[in-house]
């Protein structure tokens, strides 16, 4: 095997080079393979995808540093209770401790899961709940009141494999992958990935699939990438409607419970592939794969990358419920990329709850959005940022907007 | 027969009399509310379990009125994705394969389980040399206390990597042949109904040998003695009048070791695999049980009467508990009279 500039440059991926690291290596990559972005844009599937736009992945995403975010609101309560997704607890846990640093404010979130989140909010036993779907017409309607939903951060879903001496980097597109989690492809060494994949020697080892065992956000955005890009997925599952969702009928694979649990699933086992949030697989630091995008370029996966994903959506709903995924166009873009929403019922009864909920999310919003890189999550897009400001002043306390 | 020690003397009578009426007097008072509170703590203990069903019961009930009660039984699919308010037909939540996974596991689990702690408990009690019993005894007890996520925890890091190449071994040769192939097909990943069974198995062991060594304990050390002095082995020995009065502790703690593993959760489900769409035949493939599935979705049933079908598997778990319970009851006493 010729060592070439691209090997390097995968060796390199699964000890990702960090802010302030290795300064000296990042110069010379950048400079080595924005020549090759330019050649693979175009290439797409044909020819031989010789290089990446990973680029885009080994600087450093500047803090986005927002600050249009609203008037502090006085009498605030000095807690504040929020249960749901688990794909964002790692930033929350980042932003509850700065907060309760800096504004003395408790914020105790229950990393339950998107599906109890809601319906810890439906039930009003918190003050917040989260969710990596945003609430459907029905769960609103079983919600005491109208619910106000605000997306708070982005990030990557990323396909992790595990196979003995290949490094970061596999390409795949959105039909393979549906294949593989169908169970039509079962080997490694399968036509359709080397196809994607020449010059590099795929084992014929079986394939194990990994999933969750659990419902999660995580699947949700996941399976909506495959039904979007997989005719494959999509036929194997039953159609459109049941091959996207928070729990799907997997025709194969491991079940592991939460992103930790199919983290460890594939870590054990050779010629294990699954899916879980950026975080958990550098953590783990496991091998993922480039993804073909909507503009025909196989991008990793990375805070930049990420936040790529929602350049180019100029319009977006009244009530922020848009589906990013797989949505731009713009060639450096993540695919697999999801949003997740903060549920806050829009008329609150408690002045000091309603203040500390606005505060909160304010914050988020503006200083928060510049800590998202220490846990390799994507701060939101100046846009989206502007709407989900705007979107905390329609919460009211007894008929009177918060923040005016 | 009076206590030995007890003075005889009138004067000691005379002494006593009165003490002896308040003493009379007082039991009447402590045996009524030791009475009460013991029927008390008996009644608790039926009501909690009585309770416990009426509560599975009702909260599986929309479910079991929309799709009809049996109809969870008949059907291997479990899709919630594909459950719909307003249909009923055919049942999304079938849980064939959960109750397959359930018997499946505990069935390994004892195979292996119930002969190697009868092995173990007999080793503790006449084979081992009197210095080395008391630790292996202690070492038995502390098996038994060590958390269930601990083994699930030791299975899927020590357990599947070890067994790996042997089952990778047998898929490719007994795997290959035709009939008796599909229980032993491959390919084999680890997470596995097998796997699972041998957790249990592990994790039942120490209970049914902590319990069959007090039963082999309380051999009567005249009768063994006897088999020794007409010339009996070690061996011959333990068959004649160690075993035979022993049968029915055995299986009293097979039963004990069976109700963990048919209720063991949070183990099995780190290393079944959960695959929960339907059977899987192979022994060596993924798959879930009553338990597994409940742990999994609890938290996240969104989709229309899906956590209520969960509590139909609680419900169905709890008979199936129960049933094996008697059963095995009823095969014990037939093989104890045998």
């Amino acid at each position: 095997m010729t060592v070439d500039m691209e090997t390097l440059v995968n060796r390199e991926r699964p000890f990702r080079v960090r802010r302030g690291h290795a300064q000296g290596v990042l110069t010379l990559l950048v400079g080595s393979s924005v020549l090759a972005a330019c050649g693979s844009a175009s290439t797409g599937s044909t020819a031989a995808p010789s290089a990446t736009p990973t680029a885009v992945c080994t600087g450093t995403a500047a803090a986005p540093g927002y600050k249009n975010g609203l008037a502090t609101v006085s009498g605030q309560a000095t807690s504040l209770s929020g249960a749901g997704s688990t794909f964002v607890a790692p930033m929350m846990s980042v932003w509850t401790k700065a907060y309760a640093t800096a504004n003395s404010v408790q914020v105790a979130y229950q990393s339950v899961g998107s599906g109890a989140g809601i319906a810890q909010l439906q039930a009003s036993t918190v003050d917040f709940g989260d969710s990596d779907a945003f609430m459907s017409d029905t769960e609103i309607a079983k919600a005491k009141g109208p619910v106000v939903q605000i997306p708070l951060v982005q990030a990557p879903v990323v396909v992790v494999y595990n196979l003995p001496g290949i490094p970061s980097g596999i390409k795949f597109d959105g039909n393979t992958i549906g294949k593989i989690f169908s169970g039509a492809i079962t080997v490694w060494n399968d036509p359709a990935i080397t196809a994607l994949n020449p010059g590099m020697s795929l084992p014929n080892t079986p394939i194990a699939v990994a999933h969750r065992s659990d419902g999660s956000g995580t699947t949700d955005i996941f399976t909506d990438f495959l039904t979007q890009t997989s005719p494959a997925w999509v036929t194997a599952l039953g159609g459109a409607t049941t091959s996207v969702g928070k729990t799907v009928a997997w025709p194969v694979g491991i079940g592991g419970k939460g992103n930790d649990g199919v983290s460890a699933v594939v870590s054990q086992t050779a010629g294990g592939i699954g899916y879980v949030e950026l975080d958990y697989a550098i953590a783990q630091h496991q091998t993922y794969a480039d993804v073909k995008n909507k503009a025909g370029a196989f991008i990793e996966p990375c805070e930049q990358t990420a936040a790529n994903a929602t350049v180019g959506i100029t319009s977006y709903p009244a009530d922020l419920r848009i589906d990013i995924v797989n949505q731009s166009t713009n060639a450096e873009a993540y695919p697999i990329t999801g949003l997740t929403w903060a549920l806050v019922y829009q008329k609150q009864t408690k002045a000091a709850t309603a203040a500390a909920l606005v505060n909160f999310f304010s914050w988020i919003l503006t200083s928060g959005q510049d800590m998202t890189g220490s846990v390799d999550y994507t701060p939101l897009g100046p846009t989206l940022q502007a709407l989900c400001i705007a979107q905390l002043k329609k919460i009211t306390v007894n008929g009177t907007p918060v923040s005016p | 027969m009076p206590p030995p020690g007890e003075g005889g003397g009138i004067a000691t009578v005379a002494v006593r009399t009165p003490a002896s009426l308040l003493r009379r007097g007082r039991p009447r008072i402590a045996d009524r509310i030791f009475g009460a509170s013991v029927s008390v703590m008996g009644t608790v203990v039926l009501v909690v379990i009585a309770a416990m069903v009426v509560f599975l019961v009702l909260q599986g009930l929309p479910a079991m009125q929309h799709y009809g009660f049996f109809s969870f039984l008949s059907s291997q699919r479990w899709t919630p994705s594909t459950a719909f308010q307003n249909v009923s037909r055919p049942n999304p939540y079938g849980i064939l394969q959960f109750i397959y996974g359930t018997m499946l596991t505990s069935i390994i689990g004892m195979l292996i389980a119930v002969p190697l702690a009868v092995g173990a408990a007999l080793v503790i009690t006449e084979v081992a040399p009197q210095r080395v019993k008391g630790p292996l005894s202690a070492l038995v007890d502390l098996l038994a206390a060590v958390p269930s996520v601990v083994y699930g925890f030791w299975g899927v890091f020590a357990l599947i990597p070890a067994i790996k190449p042997v089952v990778d071994f047998l898929t490719t040769t007994v795997g290959t042949v035709p009939v008796i192939g599909t229980v032993f097909g491959g390919p084999f990943f680890g997470y596995s109904y097998f796997a699972a069974g041998l957790v249990l198995a592990i994790m039942v062991l120490p209970i049914i040998a902590a319990v069959c060594r007090e039963v082999f304990r309380s051999t009567p050390r005249n009768e063994k003695e006897a088999a020794l002095a007409l010339g009996a082995t070690r061996w011959e020995m333990i068959r004649i009048a160690v075993l035979p009065r022993a049968r029915s502790g055995i299986v009293g703690a097979s039963l004990l070791g069976l109700g963990r593993a048919l209720g063991e959760t949070i183990a099995v489900t780190m290393v079944i695999g959960n695959a929960v769409l339907h059977i899987n035949s192979s022994v060596f493939s993924q798959g879930a049980t009553m338990s597994s599935v409940i742990a999994n979705e609890f938290t996240e049933a969104t989709e229309p009467f899906h956590l209520s079908a969960l509590f139909v598997v609680g419900f169905w778990l709890l008979i199936v508990a129960l049933v094996v319970n008697v059963l095995a009851r009823l095969v014990a006493r037939r093989g104890v009279a045998l």
